[in-house]
């Protein structure tokens, strides 16, 4: 691919990241922007770079960039979590202390140190899915699923920020590590819905097969 | 801890990756454990006759881009009946986690039971790996000792360069292979497809005894030893009638015919390395009397400038690395270095791709080669080792280099722009004085004194980087005793106060050094014998994990299992590290032929003490090392007076597919 590089003694390739997902996190949305130094058939960049990335690692779609920076338009994130061995009905009482708060601080290490901020605010929706949609490959014992669509903030407001903000309104504490997936992430509209952030420059129609 | 050998093998190896995947998370930089690299294969495990898994014995992030697994790893993956898989040592944090939840030690390419695998091929280039061996055993739930091993179990193989004295380890591998591997798996491979094909008659024991009837697989267990009164060796001798009395190493001659990694790993997480390395010869015959390296891997078998420059070509297409590094014990002593450079940064001028060349002798680095390897603009870093201080110690370990060479080796380097470069040295080496070490002081500020009045700048460093000296065994140093850490620690210090003390001179100059504590568990660990064995064992079992690491490593640990276990032999750890041996003192590896004739070691070692030096035989007739002779090798040498040619301009905006990455 003919990446482009940055000038300077020790050039590095033009890549950057919008809202890269957390590790140990999973996702089937994540966005990034390349510099080329050459034009090139977004569906055939696509093909090489997906031949050559891990298996799992699957690129989906490529667009031209049009103007405006791609982390500008990542407004929010849609969320879920599994959460194995947690009684839905203890999770609906603790979303419900979780909503009802103003306010709900939690501390995590950042590279700054550690910090305290507001869990609450960026949460746009949070919902307790009903137990039909069966987690992902997960064992026949009681799971809940949380849904959530957090907006893009400093600092930013992760999962397990969430969670942690569960934990101080109503002690919740999941007994094995929740799963988390990333759904989708993108421009946030007036329903509270999110749209792909790709959309603005591709002309309505989409270049890369789904 | 290990499991009982009753437990049957994994019948079909399933992944373990549904029991892995949710530990993952709980661990830190869990990109290392979850395979996918490009150039990484996959092979179906039904289809496979012959199944290996390959292991360098220390984190992904080191073990990774390490040569010799790779090019095992593509030799057997191109059989179309062979697979081979890769496993690196787990981070503690990992372990915990997986003996907590049964999870077995396990491949990062398909997540499979290493324990299901025919051959279990472990590399080690140092002996500091040796507890991470005995960790992965263990999580794979084999039994610890090859004499526990049922046919359920694979059969475990060490190679790389400490296995020319594999006995430190002898309990716990079944097999090693001194030398060059690519031919020696392939053999191994036709033996284990046989042996199974016939339906496995005889067991792993018969087997054993086939591998080992080739005469350059060692098998342990095939041979005793026997100790006299005062704890030396009085012989070791084969316990049955079939084997050899010798072990030979492997020499891969002819390297054009092995243009190895030809699909290099390209890592997703960080390693030591990311870039496409080259092995422009093998073998060394300046004959540094310390270099375990060179002695081991004579003679001389250079790659050809043509085929280096085919394997750039298609190794960089196929990964997308950005540097090229030329690799060998002496990369500036090939007989086309400055050719091969030139043609190289001429094909890639005007890109990003970068030359770099491992350690350069101080002798044979030039404007010429100077200007090459900074042709883009782009200068990675120079590093020089003179290591030892004094021209009387470079007499003593066969350095034949002067210090007025070295000043004016560094300042070419400074004026040909480069603002920093290294220079490695050791300390602890053989008839050292006080004196030895505080000269490399003067020179370190003489270096700065003449690269400043060269440069018109103040804007230049070296960085002085110094090693403790651990005698190795098939070198004329394998008799030597090593020097005290106390005196290693006290020599260091002052010569840091020496370089120190002239302050704008000091100021330019970095100081870096290993204390001499864990170079004398190296040296137990290089000339140990199988009683050691023990020792490994009881550090393992109180804990000891990734010794190379020095936030891991603990020496007390290592002294107190010495202390605990080698009395009861009759010696101690003084024994094994600060004893000079005699020269007709049975070494514990004298029954493994590394081709060089005793005889001769025992001479240049006699030479060294008087600072007598001793020649090049690519240069100067042959001296009669034994190898040759008795390996049936040859030096392979240029020049060819061939040239690179310039490369068709891969099309400015050209996206390629990598061949054969998997989808
Ligand atoms: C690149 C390099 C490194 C790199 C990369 C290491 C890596 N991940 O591979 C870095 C910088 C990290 C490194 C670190 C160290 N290195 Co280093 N390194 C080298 C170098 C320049 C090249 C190694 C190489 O790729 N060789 C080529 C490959 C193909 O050879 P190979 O690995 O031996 O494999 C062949 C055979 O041994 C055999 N084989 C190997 N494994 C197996 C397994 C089986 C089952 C079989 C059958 C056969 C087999 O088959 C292979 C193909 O023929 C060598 C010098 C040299 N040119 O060899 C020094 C060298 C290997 N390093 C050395 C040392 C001392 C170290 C350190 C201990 C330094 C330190 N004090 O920290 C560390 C140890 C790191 C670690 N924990 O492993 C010494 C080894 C000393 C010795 N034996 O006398 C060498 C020889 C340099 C020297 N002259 O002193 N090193
Ligand atoms: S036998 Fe002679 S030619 Fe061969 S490596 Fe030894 S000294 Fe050199």
């Amino acid at each position: 691919m003919p990446i482009a590089f940055s000038q300077g003694f020790t050039p590095h390739p033009k890549i950057s990241y919008a809202s890269a997902a957390p590790t140990g996190v999973a996702s089937e949305a994540e966005y990034l922007e390349i510099g080329l130094r050459a034009e090139v058939d977004p569906e055939q960049l696509r093909r090489a770079l997906d031949a050559a990335l891990s298996p799992g690692l699957d690129v989906l779609d490529a667009v031209v960039a049009g103007s405006g920076s791609l982390a500008d338009r990542i407004e929010a994130s849609h969320w879920r979590i599994e959460l194995p061995e947690v009684d839905p009905a203890v999770l609906d009482r603790a979303v419900a202390a979780f909503t009802a708060a103003g306010e709900v601080l939690v501390e995590r290490m950042t590279k700054q140190g550690r910090r305290t901020f507001d869990a609450r605010a960026a949460v746009i929706s949070i919902d307790v899915v009903p137990p039909t949609e069966t987690p992902s490959g997960a064992a026949a014992v009681p799971c809940a699923i949380l849904e959530l669509v957090v907006r893009q903030v400093t600092p930013s407001v992760r999962p397990d920020d969430v969670l942690s903000g569960l934990r101080v309104v109503a002690d919740l504490e999941p007994p094995v590590s929740p799963k988390v997936i990333r759904l989708a992430q993108g421009t946030l509209t007036a329903h509270g819905a999110i749209a792909d952030p790709l959309d603005a420059d591709r002309d309505g129609t989409a270049i890369g097969g789904r | 801890m290990s499991v009982p050998s009753t437990t049957p093998r994994p019948a079909a190896a399933h992944s373990v990756w549904p029991q892995l995947e949710p530990l993952l998370p709980q661990v830190t930089k869990p990109i290392q454990y979850v395979g996918g690299e490009l150039g990484a294969v996959v092979k179906d495990w039904d289809a496979a006759t012959v199944r290996w898994a390959l292991m360098y014995p220390d984190a992904y992030e080191v073990g990774l881009p390490n040569q010799g697994v790779q090019i095992l790893y593509e030799v057997l993956n191109e059989l179309p009946d062979v697979l081979a898989e890769r496993t690196y040592a787990v981070w503690p944090d990992l372990e915990a986690l997986m003996r907590a939840q049964g999870v077995p030690q396990f491949t990062v390419d398909a997540h499979r039971a290493v324990r299901a695998f025919d051959v279990f091929g472990v590399s080690f280039s140092t002996e500091l790996g040796y507890t991470n061996l005995l960790t992965a055993i263990d999580l794979a739930g084999i039994p610890m000792l090859a004499a526990d091993r049922t046919d359920d179990d694979p059969v475990i193989v060490a190679g790389g360069h400490a296995a020319f004295n594999p006995e430190p380890i002898a309990d716990f591998i079944d097999a090693a292979v001194l030398g060059d591997g690519e031919e020696a798996v392939l053999e191994i491979t036709a033996i284990v497809r046989e042996w199974k094909a016939e339906g496995s008659p005889g067991g792993r024991d018969e087997l054993l005894l086939r591998l080992a009837r080739t005469e350059s697989v060692y098998v342990p267990r095939f041979y005793d030893v026997d100790y006299l009164p005062d704890g030396r060796i009085q012989r070791v001798v084969p316990n049955r009638a079939d084997v050899p009395f010798r072990v030979h190493k492997r020499t891969t001659m002819d390297l054009d015919a092995w243009p190895y990694p030809k699909k290099p790993l390209v890592p997703l997480a960080e390693t030591v390395h990311e870039r496409y390395a080259v092995e422009i010869f093998r073998g060394c015959t300046r004959g540094c009397r310390f270099c375990q390296a060179g002695m081991i891997t004579r003679p001389v078998r250079e790659r050809s400038i043509t085929t280096v420059g085919q394997m750039v070509k298609e190794g960089l297409e196929f990964s997308g690395f950005h540097e090229v590094g030329l690799l060998s014990l002496s990369s500036a002593d090939h007989s086309e270095i400055g050719d091969m450079c030139s043609g190289l940064a001429q094909q890639y001028e005007g890109t990003n791709v970068s030359l770099s060349l491992p350690s350069t002798r101080v002798d044979a680095f030039n404007i010429d080669l100077a200007q090459e390897l900074s042709r883009n603009g782009r200068r990675t870093g120079l590093t020089f080792a003179p290591e030892g201080g004094s021209e009387r110690i470079r007499k003593v370990i066969n350095k034949m280099v002067s210090k007025e060479d070295l000043i004016r080796t560094v300042v070419t380097a400074y004026t040909n722009g480069w603002r920093q470069v290294k220079l490695y040295f050791m300390c602890g080496l053989p008839t050292e004085t006080d004196d030895d070490v505080l000269e490399i002081a003067d020179m370190a500020h003489e270096v700065i004194r003449a690269g400043r009045a060269a440069t018109g700048s103040k804007d230049i460093r070296c960085t002085v980087s110094i090693g403790g000296f651990v005698p190795k065994p098939h070198t004329p140093f394998q008799w030597a005793a090593m020097e005290r850490p106390e005196v290693i620690d006290g020599r260091l210090k002052m010569l840091k106060q020496a370089i120190n003390s002239d302050r704008s001179l000091g100021r330019a100059i970095g100081f870096r050094y290993h204390d001499g504590e864990p170079s004398l568990i190296e040296g137990l660990l290089s000339r140990g014998d199988r009683r050691v064995g023990a020792v490994i064992r009881k550090v393992w079992e109180s804990g000891g994990r990734f010794d190379g690491w020095s936030e891991h490593f603990s020496y007390q640990r290592w002294v107190d299992a010495a202390a605990e276990v080698l009395p009861g032999f009759g010696v101690d750890l003084d024994w094994y590290t600060t004893r000079q041996r005699e020269e007709l003192e049975v070494l514990p590896w004298d029954h493994l032929d590394s081709g060089l004739d005793k005889d001769w070691l025992w001479q240049d070692w006699q030479d060294s003490l008087s600072e007598y030096e001793q020649d090049d035989c690519r240069w100067t007739p042959c001296f009669d090392c034994g190898v040759c002779p008795s390996m049936d090798t040859e030096i392979q040498i240029g020049p060819t007076g061939r040239k690179l040619l310039p490369l068709t301009p891969v099309d400015g905006g050209g996206l390629r597919l990598p061949s054969g990455a998997q989808q």
